[in-house]
C-alpha cells in the first residue's frame, strides 16, 4: 500500500485511486464468491449433522444391525435397511447400464456423426426428455409401460427362462425391471447433454491430426475424442448415478414397494428413497422415525462414497494411471 | 489481512443464511383475523379430506365462517394438534391411550363420520360381487390362498366360475389410516394375522406389491388382472371396480354401502360408550358391513381463544347433525343417530 515517494507526482494520486477501486471491487468478489462457496460446504455440514442428530436414536437401537438387517416390521418396531439399500443399488446400476451407451451413442451421434441440420433438433428432443416431472414419468411407467412390460416381456421371459433365478415369477409388471426401465429413461438426457459438451470440447486440431495420420472416423472417435473428453464424460455419468440413486416419485409408482431382497427382475423391491416419501408422513413412533431418519442418513453417506470414487477414478484417469 | 476480512464476511454472510432458513421454519400460527372474520384451522386425515372442503364450503355460505383444513395425514393431524398450531386435528385412528399421555393439554376425540372399505379385485369376465369370509380373506392377505380357483374361494361362490388365476394382492405402500381399519379388520378376525402381522398404519406384509394412496391401489388392481386389494368405497365406485360381499360377525354377506355403514356404527355404540377409541370392525348385526372406521376430531378443552372455540363448537354441531346428509352424498357413511348423540355429548364439554 505505501506507494514509493520517487513516483512521479503527477500519476501518483491517479494511480492511487484507480489502484485502490481494483482493491475494493477485487476484495468484494472475493468475498461473495468465498461465502457462496461455504454457505453450500456449511449447508452440507448442517444437512449431515442434523440427520444424525435425528437418528441417534435408531442408531443406538440397532447399531450395525440396522445395515444388514432384512426386517421392516412398523407394527413391531423391528427395523433393518439392508432390503433398500439392495434396490437402491440394484435399480440405480443397472440404469445406468443401460443409460450409459445409449447416451454416450446419442452424445456421439450429435457431435461427430449427424449432419449439422440433424444435431439441434436431437439435442432438443433428448433435453426436453428431462424437462418431464418424474410423477409424470410415474404415471407413464404405471398405465403405459408396466401393463405392455407384463405382458410382452415379463411374461414371455418367466415362461421360458422362469427356473432362473433372474426371471423368477410369478410376474405382475411392477417390478424392480419397471423401475430400472423408467429410470434409465430419466437419467439418459443429463448423461448425454454433459458428454455433448465435452465432446464438442476436444479442439479440432486433434481430430484432423488423427485423420491426417490416416486414422478412420471410428479410430479417431475411440481413440482421439472419447480419449481427450473421457474425464468429462465420467462426470456425466456421475451425475446421472446422482439422480438414479435419489430418484423417488417415479421409482415408487412402478417398483411395487416390497422391502425384500430377490435376485429376480420380475420381483417387486424398495428404494431408500421410496421408503422415506411412503412412510414418513404417517410414522408417529420416534424409533420409526428415527429408524427412517437413518436411512435417509444411510442414503447421504452412500451416494457421498460413490461421489468420492467417482472424484478418485477421475483423478486417476486423468493422471493416466488408468486405461480404459 | 485482506484474507481475514474476506473471510470474517464471508462467515457474516452464511450467518444471516442460517438464520433466514430458520426463520422460515414452519411455525403456522391459526389465529383470528384481524377483520374480525373467525378463520378456523384444522389438519390431518387424507380420507376425510374431500368431505372436510364440503363441509367448509357449505358452511362459509351460510355463516360466514371460514374452515381451513389441510390433509397432511391423520400422524401429522395428531402431531400438529399437540404442538398447538392448529385448532382442530382429524385423524382415522383414535389416539391412543399411550399417545395421550404425552399430551399437555386437556382435549376430547369424538368421531363425526365414518367410512367403509371395498375389498376390491379384478378378473375378468366376472362382474359379480363374490363372497368372501373373513378367514379365506385373511388367508388370501397372508399368502396361504395363492388361486383364485382355490376349493375355499370356490366352495363360497357356486355359481361363479373362478379362474385358474394366481391372486396378487395389493395393498397400501405409504403409511395410512386406511390400512389401519383394514388390518384392524383383519386382526380381530384372525388370530394368525394378529400374530404374525398386527395392526397399524404401515405393517410388514406377508405376501403382494404395494401401491401408493387410495388412488394407486385402485390403479394397480384396475390394471393387473387376478389382483386383489382394499380401497374407500368411493375410490371402488368411482372407477367401477367389483368389490366382494364380506361375512360380517352375524355371518351374513355384506356389501359395503351407506346403509350398511351406518349399521356397523349403530353397532358400534355400546362399546363406544365404554371407549371412545373402540373401532367399528366386524360389529354384529344383520346389516352391519364389517370393515368400516370412524374419523375422529380433536378438540381443545382448555383453548386459549375462547371466541374461536365457540365457532368451532358451531360447526361441528352443524357437522355432527346437517353434515352427515352431505357425508352420504359423497359416499362416506353418516353417523347413526346414536352415534351421534354420542359425539354431541363429547362436544358439549368444549367450553
Amino acid at each position: 500500500m505505501n506507494e514509493p515517494a520517487t513516483d512521479a507526482a503527477a500519476n501518483a494520486s491517479v494511480r492511487r485511486r484507480s489502484r485502490s477501486t481494483a482493491f475494493w471491487s477485487d476484495r468484494l468478489f472475493r468475498t461473495v464468491v468465498v461465502a457462496s462457496a461455504s454457505v453450500l460446504g456449511l449447508l452440507l455440514l448442517f444437512f449431515a449433522y442434523e440427520l444424525w442428530r435425528s437418528s441417534t436414536l435408531s442408531i443406538r437401537t440397532f447399531g450395525w444391525r440396522f445395515w444388514v438387517s432384512r426386517d421392516w416390521d412398523p407394527v413391531r418396531e423391528q427395523f433393518g435397511a439392508l432390503p433398500f439399500i439392495w434396490g437402491t443399488l440394484v435399480t440405480s446400476v443397472a440404469a445406468l447400464m443401460i443409460a450409459v451407451p445409449l447416451s454416450l451413442g446419442t452424445a456421439i451421434f450429435i457431435a461427430e456423426v449427424a449432419p449439422r441440420w440433424l444435431r439441434q433438433p436431437v439435442s432438443f428432443v433428448v433435453e426436453l426428455l428431462a424437462a418431464i416431472p418424474s410423477v409424470v414419468y410415474g404415471l407413464w411407467g404405471v398405465f403405459v409401460m408396466v401393463p405392455w412390460l407384463r405382458e410382452h416381456v415379463q411374461v414371455p421371459l418367466e415362461q421360458r427362462f422362469g427356473h432362473i433365478p433372474l426371471f423368477q415369477g410369478p410376474a405382475v409388471g411392477v417390478s424392480m425391471m419397471a423401475a430400472i426401465l423408467v429410470l434409465s429413461v430419466m437419467i439418459i438426457p443429463y448423461i448425454t447433454a454433459v458428454s455433448r459438451e465435452v465432446i464438442l470440447a476436444v479442439p479440432q486440431s486433434q481430430r484432423e491430426a488423427s485423420y491426417g495420420l490416416g486414422a478412420t472416423k471410428w479410430e479417431t472417435i475411440r481413440r482421439v475424442v472419447l480419449r481427450h473428453a473421457r474425464v468429462g464424460i465420467l462426470g456425466a455419468i456421475t451425475l446421472g448415478y446422482g439422480r438414479a440413486v435419489g430418484e423417488t416419485m417415479a421409482v415408487t409408482m412402478v417398483i411395487g414397494n416390497r422391502p425384500e431382497i430377490s435376485l429376480s427382475l420380475l420381483q417387486p423391491g424398495h428404494t431408500m428413497a421410496s421408503v422415506i416419501a411412503n412412510e414418513f408422513t404417517e410414522a408417529t413412533s420416534p424409533l420409526y422415525l428415527s429408524s427412517l431418519t437413518e436411512i435417509g442418513l444411510l442414503l447421504f453417506v452412500i451416494t457421498l462414497l460413490i461421489n468420492a470414487l467417482a472424484r478418485l477414478l477421475i483423478w486417476r484417469v486423468s493422471r493416466g494411471e488408468v486405461q480404459y | 489481512m485482506q484474507r481475514k476480512v474476506a473471510f470474517t464476511t464471508a462467515w457474516a454472510l452464511v450467518v444471516v443464511a442460517v438464520v433466514i432458513v430458520a426463520g422460515c421454519a414452519p411455525k403456522k400460527q391459526a389465529s383470528t383475523e384481524s377483520s374480525g372474520k373467525v378463520q378456523i384451522t384444522g389438519a390431518g386425515s387424507t380420507f376425510v379430506y374431500p368431505l372436510m372442503s364440503r363441509w367448509s364450503s357449505e358452511y362459509a355460505k351460510l355463516t360466514g365462517v371460514q374452515v381451513n383444513y389441510q390433509s397432511i395425514g391423520s400422524g401429522g393431524g395428531i402431531q400438529q394438534f399437540k404442538e398447538g398450531t392448529i385448532d382442530f386435528g382429524a385423524t382415522d385412528v383414535a389416539v391412543s391411550e399411550e399417545e395421550e399421555k404425552t399430551f399437555t393439554r386437556p382435549f376430547v376425540q369424538f368421531p363425526v363420520v365414518a367410512g367403509t372399505e371395498a375389498v376390491v379385485y379384478n378378473l375378468p369376465g366376472i362382474t359379480q360381487n363374490i363372497k368372501l369370509t373373513p378367514d379365506v380373506l385373511a388367508d388370501i392377505f397372508l399368502g396361504k390362498v395363492k388361486k383364485w380357483n382355490d376349493a375355499r374361494i370356490a366352495q363360497l361362490n357356486p355359481d361363479v366360475q373362478m379362474p385358474d388365476m394366481n391372486i396378487v394382492v395389493v395393498h397400501r405402500s405409504d403409511g395410512s389410516g386406511t390400512t389401519y381399519i383394514f388390518t384392524d379388520y383383519l386382526s380381530t378376525v384372525s388370530r394368525e394375522w394378529e400374530q404374525k402381522v398386527g395392526r397399524g398404519k404401515s405393517v410388514s406384509w406377508p405376501t403382494g406389491v404395494g401401491a401408493k394412496g387410495n388412488e394407486g391401489v385402485t390403479g394397480q388392481v384396475k390394471q393387473l388382472p387376478g389382483a386383489i386389494g382394499y380401497v374407500e368405497l368411493n375410490y371402488a365406485r368411482q372407477n367401477n371396480l367389483t368389490f366382494a360381499a364380506i361375512q360380517n360377525a352375524s355371518g351374513k354377506f355384506v356389501l359395503p354401502n351407506q346403509e350398511t355403514g351406518t349399521a356397523a356404527t349403530r353397532a358400534a355404540l355400546e362399546r363406544l360408550q365404554q371407549d371412545i377409541r373402540s373401532s367399528a370392525v366386524n360389529m354384529p348385526g344383520e346389516n352391519a358391513y364389517p370393515i368400516t372406521g370412524f374419523v375422529y376430531v380433536l378438540l381443545d378443552k382448555q383453548p386459549k381463544d375462547t371466541a374461536k372455540s365457540a365457532e368451532m363448537k358451531k360447526f361441528f354441531e352443524w357437522v355432527l347433525k346437517d353434515g352427515q346428509k352431505i357425508a352420504g352424498e359423497l359416499d362416506y357413511v353418516p353417523l347413526a343417530d346414536e352415534v351421534v348423540q354420542m359425539s354431541l355429548q363429547k362436544l358439549a364439554e368444549v367450553p
